[in-house]
């Protein structure tokens, strides 16, 4: 079956700096793959080839089998990407319920439109019910979005990520800056999302804890370049990932 | 969010009885119906540029280009073409309308402080050749020898020509109309992707939302509206000055938004109260009038950084 994403050599190149060097990976229809590494290992630069944000230097990129090297980011979105970013991306001044009704309705084609018939309306509606109520987001939906906690502001963005009815959802730094309860929090509804809602996730994360809990499959970034993949189990039980986080002892 | 509908719904049902019922009060304080015109024509004028500024968080710094043209448009069609006032607002309107969608094509692309110099440039180009072509503008002198014709409905004739009340309906007409057409526009989804390039642009784009192709709409749009609002200062001053195409103009535009509320979509018009009160009432004692306003400016800016109306907003909604 052909896999939902696949890297092959993918290489990054800024100058004679080699940020991501020959990575290969395959993420499977409904997998949950988080990306780890070091700081530097080139996670972002990943991230950022898959998101389309700049082009590979070599090598290729395909979604569903389909070669998406020279597709910038907003093509890639309309195929079916969606993302949230290490920062925080959303309207401040809106409130839950227009942050992700301005995503459906562009994720519907309407954002040209001057008006919606009735039947339009009553699906725009019932499309962000639905997304905020992943979300547990309902109770707080008439509140504006920059009045709300690190963890409602995550949860609105990654509603707004879903509004666009991706095929693969892709998370920079789901959990960066949080504390411990807002961390459970999101760690809960990135499990909904792929236990319940069959959602095929690729995740970049520092926080360990979240990564061995919630993947199928790891891969580990040192140096550009990757290092190991496997199953959490086999990914904690690798010596050289020890290494690459605790230091080499040679 | 109940209490918030129903305070906003109440503003514009009180600004609407105040407008409607100017011609029994206005007098009593002292003030003349014109007056109340010249409001509703710089509210509609910084109500327009406000689509752009507070609704869509793009700032231009010369959006008396396309006031002035809409004016001009206006004034050289009632001149040499025919004296039909709604004729003439339309070709007033299309001028500075299709100058301003045109012009924003070379725009969109630019930002923040650069966006305002190039608008600043393009609308002194206009105050430029208003004020040289003497033959056709009436140069630093303005365009005179028109007037604002009756409208002829066959049956029946309003005459705004010589009836200063029936002139100031037809502006509250006007007014009404195009008001409601920026509210119906704003509550729409394409209002709302304005919204989001306000708010957030990285975020919008990566929506998949055309930012370029957006900002250059509302751009157009809202020249649209503010060369309406041109025409009919045309119609209530009977002139066309090509200082309305300075951008000296176009800082009062943008004066007026800001003072008014930026964030409130009835702040531009109570900044145009605010602004005319200023201008008549500091004028008739001093010629350095234009100082108070600046004084006013400032103490707002200071004491009420959302403007006169973003007072009386508590839940900072738009």
């Amino acid at each position: 079956m052909t896999p939902k994403l696949e890297i092959r050599g993918a290489t990054k190149a800024f100058g004679s700096l080699i940020a991501v060097s020959d990575v290969s990976m395959r993420v499977e229809n409904g997998e949950l793959r988080a990306v780890i590494g070091p700081n530097g290992a080139g996670k972002t630069t990943f991230f950022n080839l898959i998101t389309g944000f700049f082009p590979p230097t070599a090598g290729e990129i395909l979604l569903d089998g389909q070669n998406i090297n020279r597709i910038p980011a907003a093509g890639r979105v309309k195929l079916g990407m969606g993302r949230t970013f290490q920062i925080t991306e959303i309207f401040p001044e809106l409130t839950v319920r227009e942050n992700v009704r301005i995503a459906v309705e562009t994720g519907l084609g309407f954002s040209l439109r001057g008006w919606l018939n009735r039947s339009d309306h009553k699906r725009v509606d019932e499309a962000c019910d639905e997304v905020m109520g992943l979300a547990n987001l309902m109770p707080k939906a008439d509140r504006l979005v920059g009045e709300l906690s690190h963890g409602d502001q995550r949860a609105s963005e990654i509603s707004m990520a879903l509004a666009l009815k991706p095929s693969l959802l892709l998370l920079d730094e789901p959990t960066a800056g949080m504390g411990d309860e807002e961390t459970y929090q999101i760690t809960g509804l990135i499990r909904r999302l792929h236990r319940d809602s069959k959602y095929t996730i690729v995740l970049i994360e520092h926080d360990m804890r979240v990564v061995f809990h919630l993947a199928d499959h790891i891969s580990v970034l040192a140096e550009g370049k990757l290092l190991a993949e496997g199953t959490p189990a086999e990914i904690a039980a690798n010596v050289h990932v020890q290494n690459a986080y605790l230091g080499n002892p040679e | 969010m109940n209490g918030l509908l129903r305070h906003k719904y109440a503003t514009t049902a009180i600004i609407w009885v105040l407008l409607l019922t100017v011609p029994l009060w206005l007098p009593l304080l002292g003030g003349y119906t014109a007056l109340a015109g010249r409001v509703l024509v710089f509210g509609l004028a910084a109500m327009s540029f406000n689509m752009l500024l507070g609704f869509t968080g793009v700032m231009s710094f010369g959006h008396a280009a396309y006031f002035g043209l809409g004016a001009y448009g206006c004034g050289l069609f009632l001149k040499y073409v025919t004296p039909s006032t709604p004729l003439a607002m339309i070709a007033g309107t299309l001028l500075g309308g299709i100058a301003g969608t045109l012009f924003g094509l070379l725009l969109v692309r630019r930002r923040g402080v650069y966006f305002a110099m190039v608008t600043i440039a393009f609308g002194q180009v206009c105050f430029y050749i208003a004020y040289k072509w003497d033959d056709f503008t009436g140069g630093y002198d303005g365009l005179r020898g028109f007037a604002r014709a009756p409208i002829d409905f066959g049956a029946f004739k309003i005459d705004i020509a010589n009836n200063s009340t029936a002139f100031y309906f037809f502006i509250v007409l006007v007014f009404g109309l195009a008001a409601a057409a920026q509210a119906f526009i704003l509550r729409s989804p394409f209002g709302r992707t304005l919204l989001a390039i306000r708010e957030n642009e990285r975020r919008a784009r990566f929506l998949g939302i055309p930012i370029e192709k957006h900002i250059w709409l509302s751009f157009s749009i809202s020249c649209f509206f503010t060369a309406l609002a041109g025409s009919l200062y045309a119609l209530l001053n009977n002139f066309a000055d090509p200082l309305g195409l300075n951008y000296i103009m176009s800082g009062n535009i943008v004066m007026i938004t800001v003072m008014g509320g930026m964030r409130a979509f009835w702040g531009p018009l109570v900044g145009a109260v605010l602004f005319v009160m200023l201008q008549d009432y500091v004028s008739s004692m001093t010629t350095n009038w234009m100082f108070f306003v600046g004084l006013t400016f400032v103490c707002v800016v200071l004491f009420f950084p959302r403007g006169l109306m973003g007072m009386f907003q508590k839940g900072a909604k738009t």
